[in-house]
């Protein structure tokens, strides 16, 4: 927590605070794009960042994607339908999403299920709530998606609406960010990560020890679905549009397991490091792409999936080569070499 | 909502009966390799669409089915094998679910690769054989020819296990990784045949399916958790027990479908599957270890 506190880390902060301020300077033209690429990186870093909560433990699951999809359906299904405001909504979606993966913690932790079988079965239940999001169609839109009604200009303190006005969105958007690194350092300071940690190596020796295994991985869960649940619901307030494959579903699941380890699971900003290398990534290329009309026609359409496709190549590269990712193996070289410089 | 048991209740019954035939040739390949490994695909549907697009070309080049089939089962035991070699073998010794996160890697480039290459037009090959009728009730033969070379692929690769030499090395081997090497098997050599097998029975999956589905670069991700489910249910590795669990899950889709919306049938089989984990951890049929 302290860490937060350091001169250094203030600086970064206000650093990354003061970024649309930089964008404001430096590209008159396009600020509202350049801020909306940040604050797409913020929300999902905050997201990935829950993720790695569990998946630093070796609770790698699939299922993330389902608490998102919660998260964001619930908020916007409640004021959609009952004209109730996000600031209910949004607690009622994470309570929800903290209910199920309890629901599907539980059995797991107590029975014992990890590795593949604990990925498949986060992954069927990323299916299931896609399915009955999509399955229940005349209230979500099916998979076509729903928007928030707006109220009023877009911008409401009851809607919880900012979209408009992008500088706001930010803030929003870099309060979540802080709020996900303040969280990540109280677990990193916390006695449950020693007996998390002693848990993901050998539960047995965990157990035989006094950690009581379940409790503490159950403890995890709630917070890293609850955290999930919270970004899904902040995406659906930002994007004002929500579909199963933009919020839910397999390919998301996919993408914030990918991210988090291309960016380091292990470390405090790797999450963060992810989400701008997949979102600097694909938007990078598209103007790339755009920008020349020989890679234009050359590619076509097809330069849609161009950035999965580098993404998908780099994460087998990652993982064969790089399993601690982009920043866990920066830190370790650059720890390498000024140990060398003084011996 | 309209649920009666009536004849078009049956015909959905006995057509999740035929739907269950290529979904355990599907579980099949995964189970082989899950088996013999340790190593989960998860981008075993893809490997299955890459077999899909590549008969497709082949016979829309001017080949006879069959021989564009034939083509498409040798693209993916290539394509099985070459995946182990650069993609499985350098992860063998790191966790296990490096492994897993690794193929997921090769689904998103997979996919991503199909997209750029052949577009996100839905694909057919245009073959139409007709239904039979029977008793008001209608089957289409390219279902009722999927469940029998599904279970014609499953009788030959039982006897390929149980009745050559490098079967019964691939089945000793799954039975302890550690020994068999010590005994002189090379199991560098065995893990890479057992990866053509488990492609090529992709293969044949695929060339089953472009009977009757379209083909698109995302069909994976409609397919692969269906098989996943399935293998885990019957037990990760248990043949036998993947057969039986493809005809419980391809009920509760086809009878769900035939009562409510797809997605609810689809919906229910992955409760179901959730539930039955819990109760069954190893998964209905898997042994206690």
């Amino acid at each position: 927590m302290r860490v937060l506190l350091r001169p250094m880390s203030l600086v970064g902060l206000a650093a990354v605070g003061l970024l649309p301020v930089a964008v404001h300077i430096l590209m008159p033209g396009s600020e509202k794009y350049y801020l909306h690429l940040l604050i797409q990186i913020l929300i999902w870093s905050f997201i990935y960042t829950g993720w790695s909560l569990m998946g630093r433990f070796g609770l790698t699951s699939l299922g993330h994607g389902a608490f998102t999809g919660i998260g964001a359906y619930a908020t916007v299904l409640l004021w959609n339908l009952g004209g109730i405001t996000p600031w209910i909504g949004i607690p009622v979606g994470i309570v929800t999403a903290t209910i199920v993966g309890i629901l599907v913690g539980y059995p797991c932790f107590r029975f014992r299920i990890s590795g593949h079988y604990f990925a498949l079965l986060t992954l069927a239940l990323t299916e299931f709530v896609r399915l009955c999001i999509v399955g229940m169609r005349d209230f979500t839109g099916g998979s076509l998606g729903t928007q928030p009604a707006r109220a009023g200009d877009g911008i409401s303190l009851v809607a919880l609406q900012f979209e408009p006005n992008r500088t706001l969105a930010f803030y929003v958007a870099f309060a979540l960010w802080v709020f996900g690194l303040y969280v990540w350092l109280r677990v990193d300071a916390s006695m449950d990560r020693y007996a998390l940690e002693a848990a993901s190596q050998d539960e047995d020796a965990a157990a035989s020890v006094g950690i009581d295994v379940t409790r503490e991985r159950l403890k995890i869960t709630a917070l890293s679905s609850a955290m999930c649940a919270l970004g899904g619901a902040i995406f659906a307030q930002y994007q004002m549009y929500i579909s199963p494959d933009t919020i839910a579903g397999l390919g998301l699941s996919l993408n914030m397991v990918f991210a988090s380890i291309a960016g380091g699971i292990w470390v405090l900003l790797g999450p963060t490091v992810g989400a701008v290398f997949t979102q600097v990534l694909a938007e990078g290329l598209r103007v790339v792409i755009q920008g020349s009309a020989t890679l234009k026609n050359l590619l076509g359409s097809s330069a849609l999936a161009l950035d999965q496709l580098i993404y998908g190549l780099l994460l087998i590269l990652f993982i064969i080569y790089m399993p601690n990712g982009i920043l866990g193996t920066a830190q370790a070289w650059w720890r390498r070499r000024r140990s060398k410089q003084s011996p | 909502m309209d649920c009666q048991l009536d004849i078009f209740f049956l015909e959905a019954i006995l057509n999740g009966l035929l739907l269950a035939g290529l979904l355990a040739l599907l579980a099949l390949g995964l189970n082989l390799i899950f088996g013999v490994i340790d190593v989960v695909w998860i981008c075993y549907a893809e490997l299955v669409m890459v077999g899909m697009y590549g008969i497709n070309y082949a016979y829309k080049g001017g080949l006879p089915f069959i021989l564009a089939a034939l083509l498409g089962i040798l693209l993916v035991a290539i394509c099985g094998a070459v995946l182990h070699f650069l993609v499985i073998r350098p992860v063998l010794d790191t966790p296990p679910i490096n492994q897993l996160l690794v193929t997921g890697g090769v689904l998103i480039f997979l996919q991503a690769a199909a997209t750029m290459a052949f577009g996100i037009e839905f694909k057919n090959l245009g073959i139409r054989l007709g239904s039979f009728i029977f008793a008001d009730m209608s089957f289409s033969w390219a279902r009722i020819i999927t469940f029998l070379i599904a279970l014609g692929g499953m009788l030959v690769l039982w006897l390929f296990l149980s009745r050559t030499f490098i079967g019964t090395a691939i089945r000793a081997i799954s039975q302890d990784r550690q020994i068999m090497p010590l005994m002189g098997v090379d199991s560098r050599k065995l893990y890479l045949i057992t990866s053509a097998i488990g492609g090529g029975l992709a293969g044949l999956a695929a060339a089953l399916m472009v009977l009757q589905y379209d083909i698109y670069p995302q069909i994976g991700l409609q397919f692969g958790p269906l098989i996943f489910m399935i293998c885990v249910l019957g037990g990760l590795g248990n043949m036998i027990g993947g057969f039986i669990a493809a005809f419980i899950i391809s009920q509760f889709i086809a009878v769900g479908s035939s009562c409510f919306h797809t997605e609810w049938g689809y919906a229910v089989a992955f409760l179901f599957f959730m539930v039955a984990i819990f109760i069954r951890p190893q998964g209905l049929f898997g042994s206690k270890s």
